[in-house]
């Protein structure tokens, strides 16, 4: 394992049982990803990615294999692995400035101390005007900014993202979408992302996984060296497009027979 | 003006059933002492409201004169016996309710207990409490606790049971301890149902002190209302009986806006 690795993924396997049935999750998957990288796991649904974050995470373990973070394996959950959910999950009961400083209360984090990181969060999110309002009554692109100052709160090295902007409308996701990338270059965090959008993993990521439907392994492991701001448009970020699609596309194609089959459990 | 509407037509149905009862009793068409007129409920009621005795300022302040009526005495004891039953029962619900919810084998141990006591309503007590706890206060606060106490467990074990796992993910994600997750978010990602449980306890302990009150004590509105029947009283019956449906209904109207005042934060189901 090399020392500049962040989180290193040997050998890992999971194993469900679904309505009496075994499902084949994740195989044998070895993934070495170096500190500061940004990593989209890209798949059609079934395909494991979010069963390989919630790994990672830790609030789901390996059946076999280990994964280590800095070295260290991991077993449970912990702030040095934020995670930011596709349903935001802030807390309704907490205005915004009281879900970022959760984190640090827990921490023990000092008053003050927490009072000048939620104001540096508010203020690098654009969240100022709205620091004493309830999730409630904030829209989804505003609640999924919190989300993500609540884990920059906590100064976690890795952020791990399930789908974190697949509810949004194009506007609003391209908008976040270059916040975090200002947000990576800025805090130099190592990102995990999962995605089933071809678009938004070629514009974020240094790198993007392709995986199998179920069981679900590493199908492409590709490089994205293509300048930032990428433009959507260009033939390079288009070739690489048509290649991705061909290649989840068959995946798709297996997820669907399979639904057909009757077997396709999520 | 909508809203100006809105509440004119809800005073129509009243307004005519009113009417429509005047109008029977006036005609003679029922027995006063059966159905006495709304006018004279009014009359017998604001007899009950008033204060006895003339004022005299030897006996204390006025405001202590304006409050010495018997319907204000009555009021007063029937909503010190809620209060005290309901503090008594849903302060005993609320713990276990907690612990019973967060923890199964706590659920396992106590649950099937509960469920076989809970269908027995209060009034069923009513010889064993006389029996346990003698006449006055007691064996009333011990039924009114009883029946604030089942409403407010069943809503509190519910909303602990129900609190949506992801908050508990992202709580753990985070790094929080046992202790702050129960705290900081299963307590107050409960907090609706334990309203609804206690909105509803309010509710019951309002009906059993009724009933309490017919039976242990000399005092109390529920005392009165069957007192005024030996003495053939409809009317002061009826006035009795609409106390007791006013009270009630400023009780649950301060519970809602207690409950709508905390809970600013929710949305019904609809949560981000």
């Amino acid at each position: 394992m090399s020392e500049s690795n962040h989180i290193s993924i040997q050998g890992v396997h999971k194993v469900f049982q679904s309505a009496g049935q075994q499902v084949h999750a994740l195989k044998a998957i070895d993934l070495e990803i170096p500190r500061g990288q940004f990593v989209c796991l890209l798949g059609p649904s079934g395909c494991g990615k979010s069963t390989l974050l919630n790994a990672v995470a830790g609030f789901s373990l390996p059946s076999a294999g280990t994964i280590t973070v800095e070295g260290v394996p991991v077993t449970e959950p912990g702030p040095d692995r934020g995670m930011v959910f596709q349903e935001y999950a802030l807390f309704p009961w907490m205005t915004v400035e009281q879900n970022i400083a959760f984190g640090l209360q827990i921490k023990k984090t000092s008053k003050p101390a927490i009072q000048a990181k939620v104001d540096e969060l508010l203020g690098l999110l654009h969240l100022q005007d709205f620091r004493k309002r309830y999730p409630k009554d904030l829209s989804g692109g505003m609640r999924q900014r919190v989300a993500i100052a609540r884990v920059l709160a906590i100064d976690s090295p890795i952020m791990l993202m399930d789908e974190p902007f697949g509810a949004l409308d194009a506007l609003t996701r391209r908008t976040l979408q270059d916040e975090l990338l200002r947000l990576w270059v800025e805090l130099k965090k190592t990102i995990l992302f999962v995605t089933h959008s071809i678009e938004e993993a070629l514009y974020l990521a240094d790198r993007t996984i392709v995986m199998t439907y179920r069981p679900g392994t590493l199908k492409r492991d590709l490089a994205i060296d293509l300048p930032r701001p990428r433009d959507v448009a260009s033939p390079a970020f288009n070739a690489l497009k048509k290649e991705l699609s061909q290649l989840l596309m068959e995946e798709q194609h297996r997820h669907t027979q399979a639904e057909f089959r009757g077997a396709a459990v999520d | 003006m909508k809203r100006f509407r809105h509440a004119a037509s809800g005073i129509l149905v009243p307004l005519a059933a009113l009417a429509l009862w005047q109008l029977l009793s006036s005609r003679g068409w029922v027995n006063a002492t059966i159905l006495p007129s709304p006018l004279q409920v009014l009359v017998k009621w604001w007899a009950y409201l008033k204060p006895v005795e003339a004022f005299d300022p030897a006996q204390g302040s006025y405001l202590k004169w304006c409050l010495s009526g018997e319907l204000i005495q009555d009021a007063a004891g029937s909503l010190y016996r809620v209060l005290l039953g309901f503090i008594i029962g849903g302060g005993l619900a609320l713990p276990l309710g907690l612990v019973m919810g967060y923890s199964r084998v706590a659920y396992g141990l106590f649950n099937p207990l509960i469920q076989v006591l809970r269908p027995i309503p209060p009034i069923a007590y009513i010889p064993l409490s006389i029996l346990w706890f003698g006449l006055g206060n007691p064996p009333a606060v011990f039924l009114i606790s009883l029946g604030a106490f089942f409403p407010v467990l069943m809503n509190t074990v519910t909303g602990v049971q129900t609190v949506d796992s992801i908050y508990l993910r992202v709580g753990r994600n985070l790094g929080a301890s046992r202790w702050t997750q129960f705290t900081r978010i299963i307590l107050p990602a409960a907090t609706p149902y334990i309203f609804t449980g206690a909105r509803i306890g309010m509710g019951t302990a309002f009906i059993v002190v009724i009933v309490s009150e017919m039976i242990a004590v000399n005092n109390g509105l529920g005392y009165r209302i069957l007192e005024a029947r030996e003495y053939l009283w409809s009317d002061k019956i009826i006035a009795g009986m609409f106390t007791i449906g006013l009270l009630g209904l400023g009780i649950d109207t301060l519970m809602t806006r207690l409950s709508t005042y905390l809970l600013k934060w929710h949305r019904g189901l609809e949560q981000g």
